[in-house]
């Protein structure tokens, strides 16, 4: 198995580690998870599930909380506006 | 609701933490059909979060005795599942979640475990939402999950036994920990480390997380007041932290700040188990007021990892009809130590100024400090604000604002965690959306 695995984010394609979840991924390209009620970036804050700050469109699914969803191989990613 | 999608077992456990993990393995040892279920990616918990990325350079060797001993004993994990909805009939929904689909499942059980462990309390301060700021175990949550810290300037901050593990780990994977900030005074957390002295093995966790730290200052009594954003707006730039008396300002990337842990008692309350202040009533064999539900770990009481184990092992012999008053002796003891942390940690009321009007105190919603001014609870805050009505449903806002204004929370109701339509539709026709939507409220 591939040590990477590339995925878009935001429209970007991007390479992280196997294992990486879409959280830190987001983090790692420093892009915001979402855009808050009064337009401010937001990003992972508790890290476990908790706090839904983390949460981003993923293969065309709006709020899917990102620290619990490993990145998959051409796996589309995008702020949830 | 009907569901067709069920699954019965003798026992069902919520929470692969600790106390999840010694729960089902003693459970299933004497017996019992076992399954746990856990929201996170993998087993494990928070205390014992493995590193998905990379060689796993933390494995702790009790964790892999643990987990081990799990797998040899027969209960089955299911990973990816938020629990929505139980009640004391037997019922159980999670909604399982994968990157390509989300839908819910019922579980049919004889006894409930609730092992659903501890989150973060967060306290509001300016600039606390930009990206950046997380919790402490958050950050090291993230850490772990692949986000590389390596030469990115930290600064640990909040209160609680946590702030130097998380230090310890973040410098162990290349952060430069410059400070950590514990708010509570030395004059009680002198008596809180020798009173370890009765809990060995909790002194020298402590001694080997300082060892790690040699290049960073631990300042006890001092806290951060502000998060300072670069030009732009969009990133954290420096802190302005104080001791009470003066204030000053350090440069950093990232803040991880907590604190300490508040108990994730939701479900709990929605089965209408009794609570003893902000805690699961329990007895001395894990049992709470409700018929064949127990619960184990956090949610009875903060008190760390070594009372969650035997919590959880009474717990899961529980389950089989068995009860061993060497382990409740040994839980009894741990109990101290839950007191005694309570009091070392405990929050000083100057935290109660940290917000300034304009802060956002509701993440999820944008509700400012200055819009819950004027309320009286939160049933009239939550009408006129949508405070604590967002996805998280107050768990980040509502131990904040029990802090700042006293407020405790009134109810609990399903679903615990937001779920789409679709995953409930596609389960059954017969969907009753009346039913699933009666008003629980929590029996204080």
């Amino acid at each position: 198995m591939p040590e990477t695995v590339s995925l878009t984010i935001n429209g970007a394609r991007r390479q992280v580690a196997r294992g990486t979840t879409v959280a830190a991924a987001m983090l790692l390209v420093q892009e915001p998870t979402r855009i808050s009620v009064t337009g401010e970036p937001r990003a992972a804050l508790c890290g476990m599930g908790i706090c839904f700050e983390c949460r981003a469109v993923v293969n065309g699914v709006a709020h899917r909380r990102t620290c619990q969803i490993l990145c998959e191989q051409d796996m589309a990613v995008e702020t949830n506006p | 609701m009907t569901f067709t999608n069920t699954t019965r077992t003798d026992v069902l456990v919520v929470g692969a933490g600790p106390a999840g993990i010694a729960a089902a393995t003693a459970a299933a040892e004497n017996g019992r059909q076992v399954i746990v279920l856990d929201d996170n990616v993998t087993a494990g918990g928070q205390i014992w979060r493995g590193a998905t990325v990379g060689q796993p350079q933390h494995t702790d060797p009790h964790k892999q005795r643990a987990l081990e001993k799990l797998e040899r004993s027969g209960a089955r994990v299911l990973a990816g599942r938020a629990v929505f909805n139980a009640d004391a009939s037997g019922m159980l929904q999670a909604l399982q979640e994968t990157a390509s689909a989300r839908f819910a499942e019922e579980f049919r059980f004889e006894q409930l475990v609730l092992a659903t462990g501890a989150r973060e309390r967060f306290l509001p301060f300016p600039g606390w939402t930009l990206p950046g700021v997380f919790g402490a175990g958050g950050l090291q949550a993230l850490v772990k999950s692949g986000y590389p810290i390596a030469g990115k300037r930290v600064i640990v901050a909040g209160t609680g036994p946590l702030l130097l593990a998380v230090a310890a780990h973040l410098a162990e994977d290349g952060a430069v920990v410059s400070s950590v900030l514990e708010q509570a005074p030395l004059a009680l957390l002198a008596p809180f480390a020798a009173s370890l002295l009765s809990h060995p093995a909790k002194l020298l966790q402590g001694a080997r997380f300082r060892a790690g730290l040699w290049k960073t200052t631990y300042r006890t009594g001092c806290w951060v007041v502000e998060a300072i954003a670069a030009p732009g707006g969009e990133k954290l730039e420096a802190l302005r932290m104080t001791d009470g008396s003066r204030t000053w300002i350090e440069p950093c990337d990232l803040l991880a700040c907590g604190y300490h842990l508040v108990p994730n008692t939701e479900l709990a309350a929605l089965l209408g188990c009794k609570f003893s202040g902000s805690f699961v009533q329990v007895d001395n064999q894990q049992r709470t007021s409700v018929p064949n539900i127990f619960c184990a770990g956090e949610p009875t009481g903060i008190a760390g990892l070594d009372a969650a184990l035997v919590q959880g092992e009474i717990a899961g012999r529980a389950c089989a009809g068995r009860s061993d008053t060497s382990l409740q002796r040994r839980a009894a003891k741990e109990r101290g130590f839950a007191d005694r942390m309570e009091k070392a940690f405990a929050l000083r009321s100057e935290l109660q100024a940290l917000p300034h009007p304009e802060t956002i105190v509701c993440r999820c919603e944008d509700v400012r400090f200055d819009a819950l001014q004027g309320h009286t609870g939160w049933t009239d805050a939550k009408l006129q604000t949508r405070c604590g009505m967002g996805p998280c449903q107050g768990r980040i806002c509502g131990p904040a604002i029990e802090h700042l204004l006293g407020w405790r929370a009134v109810s609990v109701r399903q679903p615990l965690f937001p779920v789409p339509l679709e995953a409930l539709c596609s389960q059954d026709e017969t969907t009753d959306i009346n039913k699933s939507n009666e008003l629980i409220e929590e029996k204080a």
